[in-house]
């Protein structure tokens, strides 16, 4: 069997990371998934892609993107605390990373029809952005729920040129909006399906893992002029689905010294219902096309997660956080809505930055971390909040 | 041993009519209702759809049953126990219509030998990949004596839709367009081409076929080179509509099969 390995892990030629991946689609997908599947390596390994990407990401997303010594945070927490200012990448996040690698794959496939989900609609406006510059046609699904609590990012793919088609089922949030995304590709077959996270059918949690391992990549460069060293004691990095912690993990899997911190949104609690801590209250079985950790009823009926940040409002983790929890090689927490908010307060007040509700919930688990003074601890902060103020101005005290 | 569905064929070739309908629709017991109906009509094969609450190859009209039967507290063991009930009632074909994760949560095993218990003949799981089957359920299929459906599309290459085609037994279900289940864009034209070419490829297993399949014409157009045709969304929203079942499914199955009646009479 034909197998990709970096250390730490394997994806096999199904995409399979130990048990979890695969691609659990209808007949109705595959000749469309297999294309992708034949082609995504072939295309982004090639030396003339690489150079088109590398040059969009340094030109126009603004790469690399710092990663900044934080003192103030550092002193509170009595350890060289770092941020990979992801949140300072063009359209405000990491989110362009992958959408844009992965719209000039489109383009080189020949698709015109560009379709994606979203769930803060981070992925939407970095979609609709790489779709605005390459001249491809973009829809965005988006849950009703998500359109009413992300209104600045929906007017933004708007303006940018594209279609918002709302996601009525379910809780109308992420879940569905995929779901609805994945029926017009089933009736679309023509489109191309930019999946904004490390989740769905085998090519694409390998594919969008490495158009986001750029952030690892990047963060061992930087510490070597920084710190003198390439690998950190730690990298924490919030996880929906976990793109922005995939890639920021990349580069350091399997490497024996730095520890792998992946933090989930608990929402209002573990026990309280209201909660999209997958690996906590989830099990085994299939959603969007992938065998991973998912929240599920005794029957298998997906529930509905809840978290106040949108991103992470999500019932599923990519394949590769569930492989890395179960072989232990990264570690996952949870933190709570209100936890969140505290951090990113904090935040604000010491360093002058406002995250995105997403990547607060990585600052929230600072304080639940023993660090040695001399450890070198890297958070990735994967977006800003100027989408998240009306949340942060209803809970400012 | 042939298996119910092998006999069906054996019996009668063409203009076969297989109904879907989700289980717990629109009632938790509704089952009981309408499968006995079925029974004493000119349908030949029931397909029984397990509610789940992400089904990613439906339409909306699907989506919705699935949802109100979960709302029903419809589950995999209330179908079982439904199944058992009606096996004594009806001869004809059942299968199980399902998505994977419902088999994996109940246990693969536990759910093939359930089947067995309870008189389900086959199943149909569109989101069950071809190498996933033969390592993990095949062997299930065989020892509990069942058949097992994949789908092809008029997409799927003839190599691989003969490959899907020898690991189904009882039928093989061709989708009659690339679409979500109710969508009504068919071309029958590149269908019946499309089957001409995988007869000459030496398919043998019968063919019937699905999605968007609403009135007496379009049963009649894919009844022209297959062994039949499965409808769903369109029987659902006759049920959905019904105030009276005993009378309005005769009569849907009746208009369904006109065009085949009249060729009879010639």
């Amino acid at each position: 069997m034909q197998t990709q390995t970096i250390k730490g892990y394997t994806v096999t030629e199904e995409g399979y990371y130990g048990n979890f991946g695969g691609a659990y689609i209808p007949e109705l997908l595959y000749k469309n998934v297999q294309e992708l599947t034949e082609n995504y390596l072939k295309i982004t390994e090639d030396h003339d892609f690489k150079t088109e990407l590398n040059k969009l990401l340094h030109d126009y997303v603004g790469r690399p993107t710092p990663l900044y010594l934080a003192k103030n945070l550092s002193k509170k927490y009595k350890a060289k605390i770092y941020l990979k200012r992801e949140d300072l990448n063009h359209t405000g996040s990491h989110k362009i990373n992958n959408a844009l690698g992965q719209a000039l794959l489109a383009k080189k496939l020949g698709k015109q029809k560009i379709i994606a989900e979203t769930g803060a609609g981070q992925h939407g406006v970095a979609t609709a952005t790489a779709c605005a510059l390459l001249g491809l046609d973009c829809t965005v699904f988006m849950g009703e729920v998500d359109i009413l609590r992300q209104a600045p990012n929906v007017a933004r793919m708007k303006m940018l040129g594209a279609k918002i088609i709302p996601a009525t089922s379910g809780t109308k949030t992420l879940k569905d909006a995929t779901n609805e995304a994945i029926r017009y590709w089933i009736n679309n077959t023509d489109s191309y399906y930019i999946i904004g996270s490390v989740v769905g059918p085998h090519p694409y949690p390998d594919m969008v893992t490495r158009f986001q391992s750029i952030i690892s990549k990047e963060i061992k460069k930087q510490l070597v002029s920084l710190e003198g060293k390439e690998d950190p004691d730690y990298i924490v990095a919030c996880i929906g689905g976990g793109s922005n912690a995939a890639g920021a993990f990349y580069s350091f899997i399997g490497n024996g010294v730095t520890k792998l911190i992946g933090v989930e949104a608990e929402g209002k609690g573990i026990t309280s219902g209201h909660t999209a801590a997958t690996l906590k209250v989830g099990s085994t079985g299939i959603i969007h096309g992938s065998k991973t950790f998912l929240m599920q009823t005794k029957d298998g009926q997906i529930t509905e997660p809840y978290s106040i940040s949108a991103g992470l409002d999500y019932p599923g983790i990519g394949p590769l956080h569930a492989y890395l929890c179960e072989t232990k090689q990264a570690s996952y927490l949870s933190a709570t809505d209100e936890e969140s908010l505290t951090a990113a307060f904090e935040l604000m007040k010491l360093e002058g930055i406002i995250p995105a509700l997403e990547s607060a919930h990585a600052f929230a688990v600072l304080d639940k971390l023993k660090f040695n003074s001399t450890d070198v601890i890297v958070i990735n902060l994967s977006g800003r909040g100027d989408k998240d103020l009306d949340t942060y101005l209803k809970n400012y005290k | 041993m042939t298996t119910r569905l092998q006999q069906l064929f054996t019996k009668k070739q063409d203009h076969n009519l297989s109904l879907f309908i989700t289980a717990g629709f629109p009632k938790k017991e509704s089952l009981l209702e309408i499968i006995p109906i079925l029974e004493s009509s000119d349908c030949d094969m029931i397909e029984i759809g397990i509610p789940f609450s992400d089904p990613l190859a439906d339409g909306p009209i699907i989506q919705e049953s699935s949802t109100l039967a979960l709302n029903n507290g419809m589950t995999l063991d209330l179908i079982f126990k439904q199944v058992k009930e009606l096996r004594s009632k009806t001869s004809k074909p059942i299968l199980l219509m399902g998505y994977l994760n419902s088999l994996l949560k109940f246990g693969l095993e536990d759910f093939y030998s359930a089947c067995f218990d309870s008189g389900v003949d086959g199943l149909i799981i569109p989101d069950l990949p071809l190498i996933e089957f033969q390592l993990n359920h095949e062997s299930f299929v065989k020892k509990y004596k069942l058949d097992f459906v994949f789908l092809i599309t008029p997409e799927t290459e003839n190599k691989r839709a003969i490959e899907l085609a020898n690991n189904s037994s009882g039928f093989i279900y061709l989708v009659s367009s690339n679409s979500t289940t109710g969508n009504s864009n068919k071309n029958t034209h590149d269908l019946n081409k499309k089957i001409n070419e995988l007869k000459e490829m030496g398919l043998k297993l019968p063919l019937l076929i699905g999605f968007g399949i609403k009135n007496a014409k379009d049963f009649e157009n894919a009844c022209g080179s297959s062994n039949g045709a499965i409808i769903g969304s369109a029987f659902i929203q006759l049920v959905k509509n019904s105030n009276d079942l005993k009378k309005d499914i005769p009569q849907f199955i009746q208009s369904i099969k006109t065009i085949s009646y009249d060729h009879s009479i010639k």
